[in-house]
């Protein structure tokens, strides 16, 4: 049955995105789509270790932009194009994934998130220092010509991040269904109790925390181009830490469906809201929701759903 | 090579400096060293506090300190609400790791969020009469807004050691989270008693806040960059000891003035980091750990 | 690997901070055989489980498990070893069905997949008497049944050796009985059992040899008339 679900939404989406981009509409709503795009891929990434696994990344803004400045430098230094930037802020970010889990990972989960926070910091703090990249004023990237079969390369970047959601999506639902997942599950459930069931808690959860942090740092490899000037304040936004964590929170938290949902409602709610309300009050806007869902319905939409049908097993 | 002038004045700084971290510190060691409450939004609570001082000190010219001590009981209120909050949606239900986290990271939202809307990025200060003065010893220079905070600190920890050893109530908020049973007997209810520590956590905000910004300029963003200072004075400070939280503060004030100085002070926030990790993998338990 | 030595902690000791919960506690389990370890509340019952199982590291001292020394071993490689425990206050996985429940060691700590690992599953929630419940949500068990569910989950991960950690506690005279049954079924079956419990007459019924730990030490050790008989038992029991 989830195979069929999964199976449905992926065509799904590769059909809206041909229709969207047949449509011949403004560059502007290629714009807003991939936002909504890059967060689903950030949403479920933030999910694989969150959600799944129990332990909360508060500095997606660390990988993502990790992903993004990695762009940055094989840019200026080598010209190198696309794939390699995705496969590099893929690799490095999942690195850094592994680096912070191996550091934090054996003390209590508490640890872990602090780690996250702190790291966002000292990644920025770097970042800022580091002139080659730009340092705090930021540095320009230009983008590449105008590809064949695509109106503009901001429509490529939609085409590219919808195949980035794609691959996003389908890892964390093989991840759940699979052996993997069901630890996971147990880790979270009760970690004690799963690591005296024969499940290898430590060497999952890095495989978590360097999924997730590969996943966030290739949504970050595009953004260059997509932005085409880098500066350390938009890269590091701490909008990248909360809608992360709101949007599995407000779509459901235990399966791949959830951050989607977020992601897809949020996310546009968010594109809609910037043409009308400042930016400081959407995120106000978007932390209050937090909060909210975290007190009143912890399992997000899909909870919800669940209760009213009558609630039971996954 | 290293000038020693150089070196005494970094020290002298750090510790100042360090003092300081202690007052900011402490309301850490009472949630989470002996609350178990992963309070991450308590630099935000700071950076709210540093806030009412300015508009009291621009309005009236209120000075810091005064304001500081005034605004305390509306923090130790702001404080009991939010573990009232806490309790019910988590605590009662054993969901405080995961749920109970971003609780907190939505309230840190909340509050930085506001500020900048009402007061916008801008860095803020105040006006003292003593603020911008310096004392001379020799080589070594003393600036009082460094050694004011320093000062209030150390008697704000005083006041924390002498109640939380001596009094009924400060002893319960030390048992509280090691034996409620044994509280429930001697007829002290254990919420009420998480109540009070945590609104005087809180409560501590606010004098912190008002040191704050007498010795430098604020701006709301400015909380992230002391959630890691806090925690690694937490945990290397012994989790919930009030005497291992201002030497531990003390040691991170050192170490962070002497990378500021010796390396630049963009690095100084990597410190803390670095030692909080440090910390956690040598002695989790800390300088004075239980 | 003789007979006798099957499992052997030797001169354990096991402290947080400044108290001492372990001190120096040696004891030998014979394969197949049915052990006791009782002791007053605080005596250090659970730690020394916690040592065993591998939840906790032991500052001093060995543990050997069919002739290999596993004190440096993680837990989780000590399970699929064969060293299966339940836990005094049952740990289930709330988000799951029973039936998944036990899936988790039957992957993970016996290595059994798809078809088999059904099969297998459906053969503990019988032993179990868990059938009726096999879908329902974990969280929703009874008390009794998430004990059932504790020794499932332990039966699983397919052990050599099982230690049961107050299986009994809080239940019903019959319900005792229940559990009792089941274990006994265990042991025929030849899996080694370290029984902890208060139940005085369950253990007495059930163990070869019984342990006695009071303030982390070994004061006892021998069958159980010997045990009930012995004067430092009593007063353990009952302060001086």
């Amino acid at each position: 049955m989830r195979g069929r679900t999964f199976g449905v939404v992926v065509i799904g989406m590769v059909l809206a995105g041909v229709l969207f981009m047949r449509l011949g509409v403004n560059q502007y709503y290629y714009f807003a789509a991939y936002v909504i795009l890059q967060y689903v891929v950030l949403a479920t990434a933030w999910n694989i270790l969150g959600g799944y696994t129990g332990y909360v990344n508060f500095g997606t803004a660390a990988f993502f932009a990790l992903g993004a400045y990695t762009s940055v430098v094989l840019i200026k230094g080598f010209a190198a194009p696309l794939p390699v930037l995705l496969a590099a802020g893929a690799a490095v970010a999942g690195l850094l994934g592994l680096g912070i889990g191996y550091l934090t990972l054996r003390l209590r989960g508490v640890f872990f998130s602090i780690a996250t926070l702190a790291l966002a910091v000292v990644l920025q703090t770097m970042v800022i220092n580091w002139e080659y990249v730009g340092g705090a004023r930021g540095i320009s990237v230009v983008r590449p010509g105008r590809l064949p079969f695509f109106g503009s390369y901001v429509e490529f970047l939609f085409a590219v991040m919808l195949l980035l959601a794609i691959l996003a999506i389908a890892v964390a639902w093989w991840i759940e269904t699979s052996r993997i997942g069901r630890g996971l599950a147990a880790i979270r459930d009760n970690e004690e109790a799963a690591e005296c069931m024969g499940v290898p808690t430590l060497r999952l959860k890095l495989v978590a925390t360097t999924v997730s942090g590969s996943l966030m740092g290739i949504a970050g490899a595009p953004f260059p181009y997509y932005v085409t000037f880098v500066e350390p304040a938009s890269a590091f936004d701490l909008n990248y830490a909360v809608n992360s964590l709101a949007m599995p929170m407000i779509g459901g938290t235990t399966t791949w469906v959830g951050p989607v949902i977020g992601a897809i409602l949020l996310g546009t709610a968010q594109q809609v809201a910037t043409v009308t309300i400042s930016s400081a009050l959407n995120l106000l806007i978007v932390g209050i929701i937090l909060v909210a869902f975290v007190i009143l319905a912890p399992d997000g939409l899909l909870g919800l759903v669940q209760r009213l049908k009558g609630g039971g097993g996954a | 090579m290293v000038s020693l002038d150089l070196l005494a004045n970094a020290v002298v700084a750090g510790i100042l400096l360090g003092g300081f971290y202690a007052a900011v510190s402490l309301g850490v060691s009472i949630a989470f060293g002996l609350l178990d409450v992963v309070n991450i939004a308590h630099p935000v609570f700071v950076i709210l506090g540093s806030y009412a001082v300015y508009v009291t000190n621009t309005a009236f010219g209120l000075d810091p300190i005064v304001a500081g001590v005034v605004f305390t009981p509306v923090f130790y209120a702001i404080g009991v609400v939010v573990y009232r909050v806490y309790y019910v949606s988590f605590e009662k239900k054993g969901q405080e790791s995961l749920r109970g986290l971003v609780f907190f990271f939505g309230v840190l939202f909340i509050v930085e969020v506001g500020l900048t809307l009402m007061y916008g990025v801008d860095y803020r200060l105040v006006e003292a009469s003593y603020i911008g003065e310096s004392l001379r010893f020799g080589p070594v220079g003393i600036a009082l807004r460094l050694l004011v905070p320093c000062v209030v600190a150390m008697l704000l920890t005083l006041t924390l050691y002498v109640y939380l050893s001596k009094t009924f109530l400060g002893r319960a908020i030390k048992a509280v989270s090691q034996d409620s049973l044994a509280l429930r007997l001697m007829g002290a209810d254990p919420v009420k008693v998480k109540d009070v520590a945590f609104g005087i956590a809180i409560a501590t905000a606010s004098l912190a806040g008002a040191l704050l910004i007498m010795i430098g300029p604020v701006e709301p963003s400015m909380n992230r960059e002391y959630i890691g200072r806090v925690f690694a004075v937490a945990v290397l400070g012994g989790m919930g000891s009030i005497g291992g939280t201002f030497l531990a503060a003390v040691i991170i004030g050192v170490a962070e003035s002497l990378t500021s100085t010796f390396f630049g002070p963009s690095w100084a926030v990597a410190v803390s980091f670095g030692v909080l990790l440090l910390a956690l993998a040598v002695r989790p338990a800390g300088l004075f750990g239980r | 690997m003789t007979a006798d030595g099957f499992l052997e902690v030797e001169n354990v000791t096991k402290r947080f901070g400044g108290f001492q919960a372990l001190s120096s506690v040696s004891l030998r389990v014979r394969q197949g055989e049915r052990f006791g370890l009782i002791g007053p509340n605080g005596s250090g019952k659970t730690t020394l489980i916690n040592c065993i199982s591998g939840t906790l590291r032991n500052d001093e001292g060995k543990i050997v498990f069919e002739g290999r020394d596993i004190t440096a071993v993680p837990a989780h490689r000590r399970t699929r070893l064969g060293i299966a425990r339940s836990f005094q206050i049952p740990k289930p996985f709330a988000s799951m069905t029973v039936r998944d429940n036990l899936k988790i060691p039957l992957e993970y700590a016996a290595r059994a997949h798809g078809v088999a690992a059904g099969e297998q599953a459906q053969e503990i929630l019988h032993l179990m008497g868990l059938e009726a419940k096999a879908h329902a949500s974990a969280a929703t068990l009874t008390q009794i049944e998430m004990r059932k569910l504790e020794l499932g989950r332990a039966m699983a991960a397919k052990p050599k050796l099982l230690v049961a950690d107050e299986a009994m506690a809080g239940l019903s005279s019959a319900e005792v009985d229940d559990i009792l049954d089941i274990l006994f079924q265990l042991n025929a079956r030849g899996i080694t059992i370290i029984m902890i419990e208060h139940i005085m007459r369950a253990v007495m019924r059930f163990s070869e040899r019984i342990a006695v730990l009071d303030a982390g030490e070994k004061i006892a050790e021998g069958g159980p008339e010997a045990i009930l008989a012995n004067a430092a038992v009593e007063r353990a029991y009952l302060g001086q």
